[in-house]
């Protein structure tokens, strides 16, 4: 008896912290097929803490008592703030993902890495011709690349990390630049890499290179500007700024919308 | 697909049932009396309980929500008293207080402008909203567009009450700000010409929608970040300001900071301050799930208004119409307006559209909310939330097979974590509290009505209204980011700070006091409560 209320406190538990902001949905309507989660446990720099199922690594914490100052930072996958690494009982490897989007599983042993000491060059985006040598000058490390594949296993974003250090090492730079596109610049590569070379900072040079010397400049923007330079739309945009509201609302309605291409 | 339950599968098929109709259908745009009664009848601004009258300070009798209310009718988390402001800890010119888009680009000018200029910042350099926008960056630089036209897209957006010289520095500097981060080798997509590849967003008249994919926030971020470090422009992590200190004749002459991580205070003295803080995402109005960024929790707005700024529109919040109802552990994260942008229509339980996907912000929200809460339409999740779909895999069939995942990179990896693949399935959605649309009100060079406090990006307000369109947010924090740097740095080569003081701090605490308002915090608050209470405390 003891047993079964306290699996219907967690249920209720697990209940309370999923519908955390019950006023803003609607009354429940929960259908019979989705019975509610069970409790996992889970290990926090080596504590054990029973949580609800399904939570993200980052609101079973939270759930756990954790206040976060570092190592949460967006909660929704694009800032690498939350990079962490995790094992499971009975396999020796390493797992990591990001704290926002990963589900606790059970048994998991995790710590988060906040922060990693990563060599970052200084240079002039404009000065600097995107070549294999600019590459090499600001992060000569790049050579010591072993190839060993670890920072791709690594990537919470599964982006491929070796394949584009080779086109760094070949000097393609839009090849990183598109291949690194996706990078959060978490550091869980660089923190892995036993050649102690920064992928995400070799990268984001390469990308900066990319947009500013390889692709090409738009001309439209450039003609737009050369219009502004002398002048152009200031009055008529001064003609409405002292509108009266009927006025503008008159515009307004009478816009034509831009058909969209097929 | 693992990611839907039978029941959930079930309900998408219905979708899918209608799908290849609706796909040669336009549902009809909302009359303006339409919209208004819209509005009136289900956005979560018009609830009646949802905002009250601020008791305290300039702005005394506005109304605003609740949440924001609570945080400035609170004291300072600081005594004055324990504070000796002669002891000054850094002397700079420019101190510039927030880690975004606004603060680093501002940052950035202040510094080519020859300040010196400290950037502060409660988390990392870049943990913020601006890191999280999906969609894309406004600017009228096509030939068949024009600054004109920009202009009365915002006007119309905003409810055509925005500030008019600050939409109009917004149109004319928008493709400079292009301009500048094309030049910093940001990644636009681009055709092989080099033509920006740009569409429509909700409320605009010309597809001038530039983008980075779907990370453009975190592209240009990650840019801007980058060249801050290039440029050796100091920046604290993880020291927020906890008030601003004002001289003897008012002015603004320096920031407390507090380094989170050791509990110790920081007393900076600047000719000029720009507060670079963001927004009130993370004070969940009226009890919303929000897109924002864990620091976005109204920390400027406390400390501008205790040290005598206005507030302004601040009753107007925006929610987004997209907001993850499905799977629960990305509730209320953001689904790019892009998605709409490319196709996808907003369908009902039984299969049908029920408002046309791209009207303005406010107006999606609350046909969604009136969809699930008046008519029934909406399908209730396994925890009782409400949502409506939106019918992603359109996109495939319009733009071919793989637009999806080549076009919303971030959003496909997002659900397929979950095993949702939503170039094939509809997703869930439901409006999420996603920006405050007012703020600290600014005039065009980005100064508050304390001299010397530059405000810009979206702790500021006026630009946009009541109601911000897509891709004016990023422009917005470039654009007075940088006007705000560089007027920063032009005040601080002319002026001489006198001796520091919190008594402006005093005199609200005491304002508090008198008019009997119970604070439900010290604020600024500077993080959000999570932490689960576990066990007892002593």
């Amino acid at each position: 008896m003891a047993e079964t209320q306290s699996a219907r406190e967690r249920q209720l538990t697990l209940l309370d912290v999923l519908a955390r902001k019950p006023e803003a949905a609607a009354p429940s309507k929960a259908a019979p097929d989705e019975g509610p989660a069970g409790i996992v446990e889970i290990n926090i720099m080596g504590k054990r803490y029973e949580v609800p199922e399904g939570l993200t690594i980052m609101k079973a914490m939270e759930y756990s008592g954790y206040s976060f100052v570092r190592g949460c930072g967006c909660r929704g996958g694009f800032c690498g703030a939350c990079a962490t690494v995790y094992r499971m009982p009975g396999d020796y490897r390493l797992k990591v993902g990001l704290a926002c989007q990963t589900v606790v599983e059970d048994g998991m042993y995790l710590t988060q890495i906040p922060f990693y000491p990563a060599n970052k060059a200084v240079y002039d985006v404009a000065e600097t011709p995107p070549t294999l040598g600019s590459l090499l000058v600001n992060y000569p490390e790049l050579a010591r690349c072993l190839g060993c594949n670890t920072c791709t296993k690594v990537c919470p974003q599964d982006l491929q990390v070796m394949e584009f250090m080779a086109a760094a090492m070949r000097g393609d730079i839009a090849r990183v630049a598109v291949m690194s596109f996706d990078c959060l610049m978490c550091g869980l590569c660089a923190s892995r890499c036993p050649a102690e070379t920064v992928q995400y900072n070799i990268s984001i040079l390469a990308r900066r290179l990319y947009g500013r010397h390889i692709a090409p400049p738009a001309k439209h923007l450039a003609d737009r500007l050369t219009e502004l330079d002398r002048g152009d739309y200031v009055a008529e945009v001064d003609g409405l700024t002292g509108a009266p509201t009927a006025e503008i609302k008159k515009l307004y309605d009478a816009r034509d919308i831009e058909e969209e291409a097929d | 697909m693992g990611g839907y339950s039978p029941r959930m599968q079930e309900a998408a098929k219905v979708v899918e049932r209608t799908r290849a109709r609706r796909l040669k259908e336009v549902h009809a745009r909302l009359s303006p009396d339409e919209k208004q009664e819209l509005l009136r009848k289900f956005h979560p601004d018009y609830k009646p309980d949802a905002q009250r009258e601020l008791a305290v300070g300039s702005n005394k009798g506005s109304r605003m929500p609740n949440e924001l209310v609570d945080v400035l009718e609170s004291q300072s988390r600081i005594d004055p008293a324990a504070f000796d402001l002669t002891q000054v800890d850094r002397e700079v010119d420019v101190l510039v207080i927030g880690g975004g888009g606004a603060g680093s680009s501002a940052a950035l000018v202040a510094h080519a402008s020859g300040a010196k200029v400290l950037q502060v910042t409660k988390l990392r350099l870049g943990d913020a909203n601006t890191m999280m926008a999906q969609g894309g960056i406004q600017a009228a630089d096509k030939a068949n567009d024009s600054p004109v036209l920009h202009y009365l897209d915002v006007l119309g957006g905003g409810g055509y009450v925005n500030k008019p010289d600050l939409v109009k520095a917004l149109v004319l500097d928008a493709p400079r700000v292009i301009r500048w981060l094309e030049e910093l080798g940001t990644m636009f997509n681009k055709y092989p010409d080099g033509t920006m590849e740009t569409i429509h967003g909700g409320g605009t008249c010309r597809m001038r929608m530039h983008f980075a994919q779907d990370y453009t926030g975190a592209e240009i971020m990650r840019t801007l970040r980058d060249e801050v470090r290039n440029q050796g422009i100091e920046v604290i992590e993880f020291l927020p300001a906890t008030e601003l200190l004002l001289d003897s004749s008012g002015a603004c002459a320096g920031a407390l900071l507090y380094n989170m991580e050791n509990q110790r205070y920081m007393v900076v003295r600047a000719k000029a301050v720009v507060l670079a803080t963001g927004g009130f995402g993370r004070l969940h109005v009226s009890g919303f799930e929000t897109t924002n960024h864990y620091g976005a929790t109204a920390d400027g707005l406390v400390m501008a208004y205790r040290a005598g700024a206005q507030l302004i529109f601040l009753d107007a919040t925006q929610f987004h119409p997209t907001g993850v109802a499905f799977p629960e552990q990305l509730v209320g994260q953001l689904v790019t307006e892009k998605v709409r942008g490319l196709g996808a229509q907003l369908v009902n339980a039984e299969g049908e559209q029920f408002v046309y996907p791209l009207e303005t912000r406010d107006a999606v929200s609350s046909a969604i909310i009136r969809e699930c809460l008046e008519r029934g339409r909406g399908f209730a999740t396994v925890t009782g939330r409400q949502g409506v779909w939106l019918d992603s895999p359109m996109i495939d069939v319009i733009g071919g097979k793989g637009t999806v995942e080549k076009q919303l990179p971030a959003m496909f990896r997002q659900y397929g974590r979950f095993d949702i693949n939503m170039a094939v399935e509809p997703i869930l959605i439901y409006p999420t509290l996603h920006y405050q649309n007012g703020g600290v009100e600014i005039n065009d060079q980005g100064e508050t009505a304390v001299r010397n406090l530059f405000a810009a990006g979206e702790v500021s307000g006026g630009v946009h209204g009541r109601n911000r369109l897509m891709g004016n947010s990023l422009l917005d924090i470039l654009v007075f980011g940088r006007r705000a740097g560089a007027a920063a740095a032009a005040r601080a080569g002319g002026s001489q700070p006198g001796s520091l003081s919190l008594a402006h701090v005093d005199r609200y605490n005491g304002e508090i006091e008198a008019t009997g308002v119970q604070g439900r915090f010290r604020s600024p608050i500077l993080l959000p409560q999570y932490a689960r209470k576990v066990g007892s405390s002593a």
